[in-house]
């Protein structure tokens, strides 16, 4: 029929739009040699000052590694990853100290504005003091450029609540007791492979702590950015909150574009006690590649949250439009009587993208519930597998769960799987699975164009329609956003 | 006789699993400015499939003739050029957009027939007076805004959401395929008045329908009958209620 021909040249024009964010900072660097050994280990936990016990729990969790294997049953393939053809460790050359606005590399404030950082954040992080006096939502930005946190705000503000929000290195040295007590608790070391190796040369990311009783005052957003050829990216993020507290975090990624795939395997522990809250959102947007797949990020993380208090809380939201291949599957693991876990997800796939994502509930506690919410888009050649865990265990009675999966296919190229994995071992659980494919129509797209909109914008309007109950699930701040990223995304692969 | 829409033995056909369906066989037409004229015929006859080859839906190949709108060739645009060009669908079976917030869809597409026709774009507040006043107009809750477009919405209610958008995009050329259908008697005269208050030399407008109860509302200035993908007669507003009376037999008769 014409008209499907004539989608498929759409698609196909769509999908040669380039992605806008390719680009590369030009900024000096100290990189260590290519190779991965117990000396690479070493390397990294003597720059980074750690205490010794740090640099054990390097080393043995880079003997578990390489004792493991590389996960092969995710619906992914992928040239074999040479570890030993990349740098462990990349650091912007500067003075130590790097806190006030002058010190601040002038390229590094470029790749910000170029990157589309808001201007209120950019301005934060290149003075704090002028920033402060806007009267709007703070948002808190320890920016991570490569595996260096490079500029951090608002410290003043939160250390008044009484909120730790600092690099994880950092947090090694000063908070080292935290740091000790949980590092690992919820992701072991051994957990998987790329955990293992995540485990042994993580150099930078994120650590999170809020007392009892404390809401944090402040959106808590770090944005990940990859900027040196051939460098893994080992973030590593640990978040905790105390009793009744609670906090919500952002994370977002743009990375340049390059010619030769980067493995990104980060490690983000959750951890929410009694009553306590954890809101963890992210919008994800590497560069996935030419048309043909080449240059792409692998995106292989572990992401976990721990229910551990009484009705505690943990929303995992994602809106992941990047990547050549991803891997990952927030999990929560719901110990606490009566804990929620949540899961809002928005993937898309354009071109040869693949991603395997989906979610894991493990629900150990009584009246534990669980919400999956998991919208797949498919454009292109894509191929994208959702799969998901509802796992009930002895001792959680009346838990519950509900998962709905919808996935949108655009084109009649691209695939879109959905696996469910469900274990019920107590009677009285519930779990609810609904599950749904369509296609966007060409009743649908007339009815838009008949009304002026271009094909484009029609198809816009319709993917955000279809992600509507993620969407809303973001923070303002990341809503605008993740719909700009969407179209920018799909203009790269709908019709 | 101005040109302003012109439509000269237009054929059209679809692709029903492969094979080609004839479906429009010849259609001479032609609508001056400011005139409303109404298409009555029997089911099937082609009258939808004439709006949608009119206003641009692909799945129709059009194999003869030739339709101008403002000494445009029509049949070269998109779908949305044509809009921006001032046509306007109502659509007999207007389309679900789960998800879409009406309120977000109707100013997209103000602002992107705006931005084509060269007009400034209405910022959130000029948008909402707008809308306001014409929901009002047309009897609609504000709550219909808010909602998904046309998801879950009545019979009756699509059909007035499709006058709002048709009020809002301020086309100058209207085709209203059935508009009437489903509608008791109250929104029947609503709706009417969303039609007859754009009345004007700048305004004109192409009424389906099956029933001569919407013409007593909207008085058309000609009324075709169209049987079998042809124009089988044309004369004035009595001709709708001959219909009436009579049935099509004497009109399908009389051209047979
Ligand atoms: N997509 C289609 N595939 C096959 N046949 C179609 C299609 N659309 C319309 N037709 C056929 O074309 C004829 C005219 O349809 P339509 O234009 O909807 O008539 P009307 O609006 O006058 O009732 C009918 O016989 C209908 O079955
Ligand atoms: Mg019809």
């Amino acid at each position: 029929m014409p008209a499907v021909t004539e989608t498929r040249e759409t698609v196909e024009k769509l999908a040669k739009s380039s992605y806008e964010w390719g680009f590369e900072t030009d900024i000096e660097m100290d990189i260590a040699p290519k190779g991965l050994n117990e000396e690479t280990v070493r390397l990294i936990s003597a720059r980074k000052e750690e205490p010794e016990w740090m640099l054990e729990w390097r080393l043995k969790a880079f003997r578990m590694w390489l004792e493991m294997k590389e996960p092969e049953w995710a619906k992914v393939s992928h040239p074999p990853i040479d570890y030993q053809d990349a740098h462990y460790f990349a650091q912007p050359k500067k003075k130590p100290g790097p806190k006030s606005l002058d010190e601040v590399d002038p390229e590094l404030l470029k790749t910000y504005a170029k990157l589309g950082i808001p201007l209120h954040e950019q301005a934060l992080l290149a003075g704090v003091e002028g920033a402060e006096e806007q009267k709007r939502m703070p948002v808190a930005v320890d920016a991570v450029f490569d595996s260096v946190s490079v500029a951090t705000t608002f410290r003043k503000t939160l250390e008044e609540a009484g909120v730790i929000f600092c690099p994880i290195s950092e947090a090694i040295r000063e908070h080292s007791d935290l740091v000790k007590q949980y590092l690992g608790s919820v992701v072991p070391a051994g957990d998987n492979f790329f955990a293992a190796l995540n485990s042994a040369v993580f150099t930078d990311g994120s650590f999170v702590y809020v007392p009892k009783g404390v809401r944090c005052p402040m959106e808590l957003s770090t944005y990940f950015r990859i900027n040196a050829r051939n460098t893994g990216q080992f973030e590593r993020t640990l978040i905790i909150v105390e009793e009744r507290a609670s906090v919500s975090y952002l994370e977002g990624c743009t990375a340049p574009q390059r010619d030769e795939n980067q493995l990104h395997a980060a490690v983000v522990e959750l951890i929410a006690m009694d009553d306590a809250s954890i809101k963890y959102s992210t919008v994800q947007n590497w560069y996935p590649g030419d048309d043909e797949g080449r240059g792409g990020i692998y995106n292989f993380v572990t992401k976990r949250g721990a229910c551990r208090g009484v009705r505690s809380k943990i929303s995992w939201t994602q809106v992941e439009t990047g990547s050549s291949i991803t891997w990952k599957y927030p999990s929560c693991v719901l110990a606490g009587e009566g804990s929620v876990g949540e899961f809002y997800s928005v993937a898309v796939t354009n071109n040869h993208q693949q991603a395997d994502t989906g979610t894991k509930m493990i629900h150990l506690a009584p009246n534990t519930r669980s919400t999956i919410i998991a919208k797949t888009i498919s454009a292109g050649k894509s191929d994208s597998t959702y799969r998901g865990l509802v796992r009930m265990q002895p001792k959680a009675r009346n838990a519950r769960n509900f998962t709905q999966c919808d996935s949108l296919l655009i084109g009649d190229q691209c695939g879109a799987h959905t696996v469910p994995y469900i274990e019920s071992r107590n009677m009285t659980a519930r779990i609810e699975h609904e599950a749904t494919t369509s296609k966007i129509s060409e009743d649908q797209l007339f009815y838009c164009r008949s009304r002026g909109l271009s094909e484009e914008d029609a198809v816009g309007l319709i993917v955000n329609g279809f992600c509507r109950e993620v969407l809303k699930e973001l923070p303002m701040e990341f809503a605008v956003e993740a719909q700009k990223l969407l179209q920018i995304s799909l203009e790269g692969s709908v019709g | 006789m101005s040109d302003f829409l012109k439509i000269q033995g237009l054929e059209a056909r679809i692709d029903a699993d492969g094979t080609p369906k004839e479906i429009l066989k010849g259609i001479d037409l032609e609508i001056p400015k400011g005139e409303i004229h109404a298409i009555m015929g029997p089911n099937g006859s082609g009258k939808s499939t004439l709006s949608y080859v009119l206003s641009g839906r692909e799945d129709y190949e059009v194999t003869s003739g030739s339709a101008t709108f403002k000494g445009e060739d029509l049949l070269a645009l998109e779908p949305e050029e044509r809009a921006a060009l001032g046509m306007f669908l109502a659509f007999q079976s207007p389309v679900e957009l789960p998800g879409v917030n009406n309120a977000n869809f109707l100013r997209t597409a103000v602002n992107a027939v705006r931005r084509a026709r060269g007009e400034d774009e209405l910022d959130a507040v000029a948008f909402l007076k707008a809308v306001r006043a014409e929901t009002k107009r047309l009897s609609m809750s504000d709550e219909m805004l808010k909602r998904a477009v046309n998801v879950g919405f009545s019979g009756g209610e699509k059909k007035r959401n499709e006058v709002l958008q048709m009020r809002l995009l301020q086309p100058s050329f209207a085709i209203l395929d059935e508009t009437d259908s489903g509608l008791d008697i109250d929104a029947l005269r609503i709706v009417a008045d969303g039609v007859n208050s754009l009345r004007g030399p700048d305004f004109s407008a192409l009424v389906i329908t099956h029933h001569q109860r919407l013409l007593d509302y909207i008085v058309p200035d000609r009324v075709h009958v169209m049987a079998k993908g042809k124009i089988i007669y044309s004369g004035g507003p009595e001709v709708a209620k001959t219909l009436e009376k009579q049935g099509y037999t004497q009109f399908l008769e009389a051209a047979a």
